[in-house]
């Protein structure tokens, strides 16, 4: 084997990508040529430099919390482009002749869709929608300047900023200590009423829980639930419900629930 | 089930499988950009993109795929900005050029600086940076990086090869004015 050869495999023997026959070959030849060996031990003081350095650059907490709000953003453009039928020009390019066959089509169209899209809305239960709702507003929570009417990880500054907004007081507790930290408040409204919604923290994850008085006949039926990737826990406290709502595990969230209606 | 719903679901699963890597994509873009502002905008793209290619997305190791995708968002970030000669050739006959000798330089090199070595990581062409990033920060093998970058896996070890030398000699030159300075 020639040198020049060598200084090019040695780095593969350096990050262990060569085979053993190879391997055995540049450890031999390691033995007789002063100056490989002598570039090997350089090439891992190199990587050992990397390994001990700060290098490695993380992304700031604030990129996740906005990409999801684009994930959010870009599923609502999503839904919009899906769920509502094209326009079909109805004029020609030179805009004066009508083109009847294209009116009657959209006629036709717009028959179909109608026809087909009662039923699927009165198959929905209610406490459905109110479900739809919650996860919804959850979603519009991450999107850029909407998490928050009161920032604060202060219990006894969040709860009196509720005061006069709403007409019920909602219980704030911070749980920091358990590991799910209170970041905040605002206001929301679910099922045609005011409500309130608290933010808590967990790792990269945000918790929303909305806050309403247990008395209205269209959360009797609301149940946890998984609503593909976010998790939903229901709890009623003190006369009010409890809604947290997260793309946490079930089991992370449920944790949260029971801390958060002792 | 609507489609709204369907979507949120989407969400779901892309949040559980890609953006645990969002670090690494961030790594990445960072280091290729060179800018923490441009990277985060670069992964913002490049996750929107993901997210649309994510009904294709067969399985396999997500970091990977989220990285290729980080890198081609950022190399046509560097493209449109105009800030880089993405030309610099993977002629096999270049990286056995003269290697300088090592004996007390590598002394130099042992206690080199952390900064010292972000600087001239930093000052990497981008094609030796980027093979360097993925070896040894994020530690992927030739193979992922080849496949990566869609080279063979030969032209990675030369890459590589070349690209530590380079880096070797930058933090020499580094060294060297270092102590100049201290004169």
């Amino acid at each position: 084997m020639v040198c020049d050869d060598n200084s090019r495999l040695l780095h593969g023997y350096l990050d262990g990508e060569l085979d053993l026959v190879r391997s055995l070959e540049i450890e031999e030849h390691m033995k007789t040529c002063p100056d490989c060996a002598q570039q090997l031990w350089s090439q891992q003081t190199l990587r050992k430099a990397f390994r001990s350095s700060n290098l490695y650059q993380r992304a700031p907490s604030s990129l996740a919390i906005r990409i999801r709000a684009n994930l959010s953003q870009e599923v609502e453009r999503e839904a919009d482009a899906t769920s509502q039928p094209k326009p079909i020009s109805i004029l020609t390019p030179r805009g004066k002749v009508w083109n009847w066959l294209a009116v009657a089509a959209t006629i036709l169209l717009a028959a179909l869709l109608t026809w087909r899209a009662f039923p699927l809305v009165e198959r929905r239960g209610t406490s459905d929608l109110v479900a739809q709702e919650l996860v919804a507003s959850h979603i519009r929570s991450l999107q850029p300047g909407h998490l928050f009417d009161v920032q604060s990880t202060d219990q006894h500054t969040v709860k009196p900023w509720f005061n006069g907004k709403l007409d019920f007081s909602p219980p704030v507790r911070d749980l920091t200590e358990e590991g799910f930290p209170l970041i905040g408040g605002r206001l929301d409204y679910i099922d045609h009423q005011s409500v309130a919604a608290l933010v808590y923290q967990r790792r990269q994850h945000l918790i929303n829980v909305f806050i309403w008085p247990a008395d209205k006949r269209s959360a009797n039926n609301l149940h946890s639930e998984s609503s593909q990737g976010y998790n939903m826990v229901i709890g009623e406290f003190d006369g009010m419900y409890l809604c947290a709502v997260s793309d946490l595990s079930p089991g992370e969230l449920q944790q949260f629930a029971q801390l958060i209606e002792k | 089930m609507s489609n709204a719903m369907q979507a949120v679901g989407k969400v779901g699963r892309f949040e559980e499988v890609v953006l645990p890597h969002l670090d690494a994509a961030y790594n990445l873009a960072r280091w290729l950009v060179r800018n923490t502002h441009d990277a985060e905008d670069v992964v913002q793209e490049a996750c929107l993109r993901a997210f649309k290619f994510f009904g294709g997305f067969q399985g396999g190791d997500p970091r990977a795929w989220l990285l290729k995708i980080v890198r081609n968002t950022s190399y046509s970030f560097l493209e449109k900005n105009r800030v880089v000669n993405l030309a610099e050739e993977f002629d096999e006959q270049i990286h056995v050029r003269d290697v300088p000798t090592f004996d007390a330089e590598t002394i130099m090199v042992r206690d080199v600086e952390s900064r010292m070595l972000h600087e001239s990581l930093e000052e990497l062409p981008v094609n030796f940076r980027e093979v360097l990033v993925l070896r040894e920060l994020e530690g992927l093998s030739y193979k992922e990086i080849a496949e990566m970058i869609g080279v063979p896996i030969g032209t990675v070890m030369s890459s590589l090869a070349r690209g530590r030398d380079r880096l070797r000699e930058s933090l020499l030159r580094a060294r060297a004015r270092e102590g100049m300075r201290g004169l």
